[in-house]
């Protein structure tokens, strides 16, 4: 009993570092987050107590709140279609040219090293209407009817009630997804290379066509690792923040989304408000992983990957 | 074996729990200062050095920039109790407040008085007004002085003479009113094809600065701040008077594209290269300006006016500094700052970062530039020095609505009706 109770506070001693450090820059913050987003001040002088009027504010009176989780959710759309299929497509093609493939890795990671600030003051260089470079070259290359402000908020594509689809949002999109799909490419890749190169033999003596291959073996193998690139991919997005402040600073609120509106908040000195929006946006991204983890069992079912 | 790796653990815990313990005041007297203003980082320190020559005492100026980083960090350090002996506090007069209630910041008032009010009656008193906390205020802060402005700073219309020139205008006649504005604005963009006026509207303060310059001029400065009372509601028609400025200024054509998504170094960068005829700025930019196109030939002017009737002018301290209340070297650095306030050192700063001095009796020495800058300190208006502040979120929805106004989106009426909302629901809690 005696050496067993050393033996486990050995151990212990070896994770007491790692679980300071965590409880401290983790546990901590997390739990005054919490007891923050109960009351009404600005982080140095709280004033009251307001109980769940914070989270009343965010949920049902805040108008803006909505409309940026779903400017979020749209960059997030775009993400999860456009940039994760790119990425698909392009792990796939450099998985099978694997020889040159460490060059391409190399290529298409590079962009996500770069910090989201400068990737945003520098798309936003070369992306505004006066004298923007992407509008040049454009230019240059006889392409003048193509001639765009790239940026403009005022160009609304379509409303729906308080929200409006413009063209800085789609540009933003295309941004955010530009800078992201090195991310996808490489965990979708390293997935790739995971399965087995038996079963890609043995289909092809079956006489299986390549889509066949790619549906039959490649797609339901491949589901864990495009789960996990959805769910870090609507992590990732829906707290995208730098990017889009150096690109458009939220374009009059047509391009704000959540965490810019907590940024907002906190410089507002509404820290007890910011808080809440933090806990709401937290608890609805928990919910999202939590059902695209569930969608996942059931779609690996299905396909006989896993015993339903 | 075991019991010397469980020594060694506690060493290791010990030294993390005590590298995170606050700093302690010792009784050495060094004055530490923590500031935001990248473009004054020379011009201190060289000052720093001239205090550290004549007293003996260590100055260090930590600059902390840019100023988003500079106000968290101070919030950090109040709430650990870190923070320096001298700091400036960036953000609204509520701000200020809470500092002051959470007793980081020392009331300056008894030595401010001292020798028949010597000291605070050396500043323009628009400029202190801006740390001053009068009786009954609506901060609910304890009535008193609580900071040492350094310089003075007042948002005003800048043209380019050049341009001026270019299109047949007279350089030394910049428009009176706003009608005129848009005409001039017009004029150059269709002689010379630039933009007609250029601002980081991005950044809604710079909409709301102007936005507040012209509701003065149109309602006068009382309705003004009748409406901050909740008084007159935003929807009266002299507020969509203002709102419809926005709107006109969109339907004229002068203003820049991507103006609502643009960061204020930006507009100054392109209104120093000749790109824009007019822009919206404060004091500091002759600095900027110089530092990006010493050439640039330009000038200052004062509200176009939308009335015939008086008008103000957002200003006052540009930048502050507040000595810590616990600090064991206070007085050392209530010293320092008399120093830094006094006119030697006040002209100095002109000379060096071309600033407006806080202090009267340096109009001499100002560059020509800023001359004519002195004769609206009278006229000085700040959100610091009014009876009632707006509530964040209602500045929040009125500087985005004019940014959707510029862009078209939404009507000055709309405009009206969301903000009124807003501060009915806010007035409400």
């Amino acid at each position: 009993m005696n050496a067993c109770l050393k033996e486990k506070g050995v151990n212990f001693s070896f994770i007491f570092p790692a679980l300071l450090i965590f409880s401290v820059f983790y546990i901590y913050p997390f739990i005054y987050t919490f007891i923050l987003s109960f009351q009404r001040g600005d982080g140095i002088y709280i004033s009251e107590f307001v109980g769940l009027a914070n989270f009343k504010e965010v949920l049902f009176y805040d108008k803006d709140w909505w409309p940026s989780m779903f400017y979020g959710g749209f960059i997030t759309f775009f993400a999860l279609t456009f940039q994760n299929v790119v990425a698909l497509l392009l792990a796939l093609a450099v998985d099978k040219a694997i020889k040159t493939g460490k060059i391409y890795r190399v290529i298409f990671f590079v962009l996500c090293v770069l910090s989201e600030i400068i990737i945003g003051l520098l798309m936003r260089q070369i992306l505004i209407s006066n004298p923007g470079i992407f509008n040049q070259w454009l230019d240059k290359l006889g392409l003048g009817f193509f001639l765009h402000n790239w940026l403009d908020a005022k160009k609304i594509l379509f409303q729906v009630g308080n929200v409006k689809i413009t063209h800085a949002l789609v540009t933003t999109a295309l941004v955010h997804s530009w800078k992201g799909f090195g991310w996808a490419f490489v965990i979708l890749l390293a997935g790739l290379q995971a399965i087995p190169e038996q079963l890609y033999e043995s289909a092809r003596i079956d006489g299986a066509r390549s889509y066949q291959s790619f549906l039959n073996i490649t797609l339901p193998l491949l589901t864990p690792v495009i789960v996990l690139v959805f769910i870090l991919t609507i992590l990732g997005t829906m707290q995208a923040f730098a990017m889009i402040l150096a690109l458009t600073r939220g374009a009059g609120g047509l391009t704000e989304v959540p965490v810019m509106r907590i940024y907002n908040h906190l410089r507002g000195s509404q820290v007890g408000l910011a808080c809440a929006e933090g806990i709401v946006l937290g608890v609805i991204l928990i919910a999202i992983s939590f059902t695209m983890l569930r969608i996942s069992k059931w779609v690996r079912s299905r396909w006989g990957v896993l015993p339903s | 074996m075991h019991l010397s790796k469980v020594v060694w653990c506690f060493i290791v815990i010990i030294a993390l729990i005590s590298g995170c313990a606050p700093r302690q005041d010792t009784d050495e007297k060094k004055i530490v200062i923590w500031h935001w203003m990248n473009d004054r980082k020379s011009a201190f320190e060289e000052l720093a050095k001239r205090y550290t020559s004549q007293t003996n005492i260590p100055v260090k100026f930590k600059l902390f920039f840019p100023p988003d980083i500079y106000s968290q960090k101070v919030i950090a350090a109040a709430r650990a109790g870190s923070l320096p002996e001298i700091f400036g506090i960036l953000g609204e007069k509520k701000s200020l407040s809470s500092f002051i209630k959470a007793g980081h910041i020392l009331d300056l008032t008894p030595v401010m008085k001292e020798n028949a009010n010597e000291w605070k009656d050396s500043f323009y008193p628009q400029t202190l007004q801006t740390t001053v906390f009068e009786k009954g205020n609506f901060y609910d802060v304890k009535p008193g002085i609580y900071g040492v402005p350094i310089d003075t700073t007042l948002m005003q219309f800048v043209y380019n003479r050049e341009l001026f020139k270019r299109a047949g205008l007279d350089p030394d006649k910049p428009p009176q009113t706003f009608d005129e504005f848009i005409t001039y604005a017009q004029t150059i963009k269709d002689k010379l094809g630039v933009d007609g006026f250029i601002c980081g509207w991005g950044e809604g303060w710079l909409l709301n600065c102007l936005a507040t310059e012209w509701a003065i001029n149109i309602m006068d400065e009382q309705r003004f701040i009748q409406t901050l009372e909740g008084k007159i509601p935003y929807t009266d028609e002299k507020w969509i008077q203002v709102f419809s400025l926005f709107e006109k200024i969109k339907d004229s054509g002068i203003l820049a594209a991507d103006i609502t998504t643009m960061i204020n170094k930006e507009a100054e960068d392109a209104f120093s290269k000749g790109k824009a005829a007019f822009s919206f700025n404060g004091s500091w930019s002759v600095n900027v300006y110089k530092q990006l196109s010493p050439e640039l030939d330009y000038a200052f002017f004062s509200l176009p006016k939308a009335a015939n009737a008086s008008f103000k002018i957002w200003g006052g301290a540009g930048s502050s500094f507040m000595v810590k209340a616990k600090s064991s070297n206070k007085d050392e650095a209530i010293k320092f700052l008399k120093w830094l306030t006094a006119r030697k050192q006040q002209k100095f700063l002109i000379k060096n970062t071309n600033n407006l001095a806080a202090i009267k009796g340096c109009e001499q020495d100002l560059p020509p530039i800023l001359s004519p800058l002195t004769d609206n300190l009278d006229r000085l208006t700040h959100p610091n020095i009014w009876p009632y502040n707006e509530d964040s979120r209602v500045i929040e929805v009125m500087n985005k609505g004019l940014q959707q106004t510029v862009m078209g989106v939404k009507t000055p009426q709309e405009v009206a009706q969301e903000v009124q909302q807003i501060k009915q629901r806010v007035g409400r809690r």
